[in-house]
């Protein structure tokens, strides 16, 4: 695959890096002249200095070509730039744009990203997971199909302490998928019981994901 | 009309003094305070600190309620992004983007966003008058603006 990375900053830099040691093929293009001289010398001819919002730039970049576009840089509206003109001007079938501000990811799905990723929420989800809660914890949001995937923590308070699988009524579309206990995990049958301090793994419909909430946690107040 | 103006330098302050004086219910967004010192003292409009990209910003400037929507940052994919913002998100019927890049505003107004390329137009201007010895432009804007100054 032919992968073009645009933005040299630590994200871009190390992706690139990380990449030329696969068979990919590989361009990181970096816009500020003193940072492409750094990055240069540790990664050579692999880095393209110039601003990839630039058609004409893009262009001898061998955008046309590429299977992927990576928009990388520490600014939303030139990631989402990037990625719009990659779609437009060359259709690249894949673009993938550095989300800073969490809340531009539905933006940027809405106007035509194919993916995005945004550290605040990465790292955001992870103090989620470590704190312990009787909330309905999102772990992965599907792009399509509108499912997500949550982890419930059973805390004393829950509706399902100790009550069987089987005897806790879903709505159609929840799934339960595992129950964690103890470090490890179990797929969970008719007669599993609920027990205090076990981690539940569901699909659920975005839409249901309240319903399953209600009926797995605490009621608040 | 509710319009909304998002950058408040030369191009953006004139056109809300210009569109306030002509009665319009004027907002204007900057990042910096400093650059609503450009409006003068007769604009009654709202000003609004803040990021013309953040969702709270736009919310709190009115943008649901808003008819126009003019981004005119000095930065090009700036404009693009709260344009759209402005037009998928919360639906705004007229739109306007400055765009200097001339390829990026091609680009854009093929996706249906009115964008203005200053460079285009002015280069093109300059060029037709060197060629013709005639200004194209019959309007002169800037009496226009001269005018409401006095």
């Amino acid at each position: 695959m032919y992968i073009v990375i645009v933005g040299g900053g630590n994200v871009g830099f190390y992706l690139a890096k990380t990449l030329c040691q696969t068979s990919h093929e590989v361009l990181l293009m970096e816009k500020d002249r003193s940072t492409h001289r750094l990055i240069a010398e540790q990664l050579g001819e692999v880095v393209m200095q110039g601003d990839g919002c630039e058609v004409r730039l893009l262009e001898d970049a061998g955008v046309e070509r590429a299977d992927v576009v990576v928009a990388a840089t520490g600014d939303d509206e030139d990631n989402l730039v990037i990625c719009q003109m990659a779609k437009m001007k060359f259709n690249v079938p894949r673009t993938i744009a550095r989300v800073n501000n969490p809340r531009n990811e539905a933006l940027f799905h809405r106007l035509g990203i194919d993916a995005t990723v945004s550290s605040t929420k990465i790292i955001y989800n992870l103090i989620e997971q470590e704190i312990e809660t009787n909330e309905v914890i999102p772990l992965a949001a599907l792009k399509r199909g509108n499912i997500e995937i949550v982890d419930i923590e059973i805390g004393s308070g829950s509706p399902v302490l100790n009550k069987v699988v089987n005897s806790v009524g879903l709505p159609a579309g929840a799934l339960i998928m595992a129950v964690i206990r103890d470090d490890a995990a179990m797929l969970p049958t008719a007669d599993t019981k609920y027990e205090l301090g076990d981690s539940v793994i569901a699909v659920v419909t975005a839409d249901l994901e309240h319903d399953l909430r209600d009926i797995f946690s605490e009621p608040v107040g | 009309m509710n319009l909304i103006v998002l950058g408040c330098g030369r191009v953006g302050s004139a056109l809300a003094r210009m569109m306030f004086a002509d009665g319009h219910n004027v907002t204007v967004i900057d990042i910096s305070s400093e650059a609503f010192r450009r409006l003068g003292s007769k604009f009654k409009g709202q000003r609004v600190v803040g990021n013309g990209m953040d969702e709270d910003v736009l919310t709190r400037a009115g943008i649901d309620t808003c008819d126009v929507f003019v981004a005119v940052t000095p930065g090009d994919n700036r404009n693009i992004m709260a344009a759209q913002l402005a037009h998928e998100v919360h639906g705004v019927k007229k739109v306007v983007t400055r765009i200097n890049d001339p390829i990026r505003a091609d680009t854009y107004r093929r996706m249906g966003i009115v964008t203005i390329c200053g460079t285009t137009i002015l280069s093109g201007l300059v060029r037709d008058f060197v060629a013709s010895d005639i200004w194209s432009i019959e309007k002169d804007y800037n009496k226009d603006y001269l005018e409401m100054n006095a």
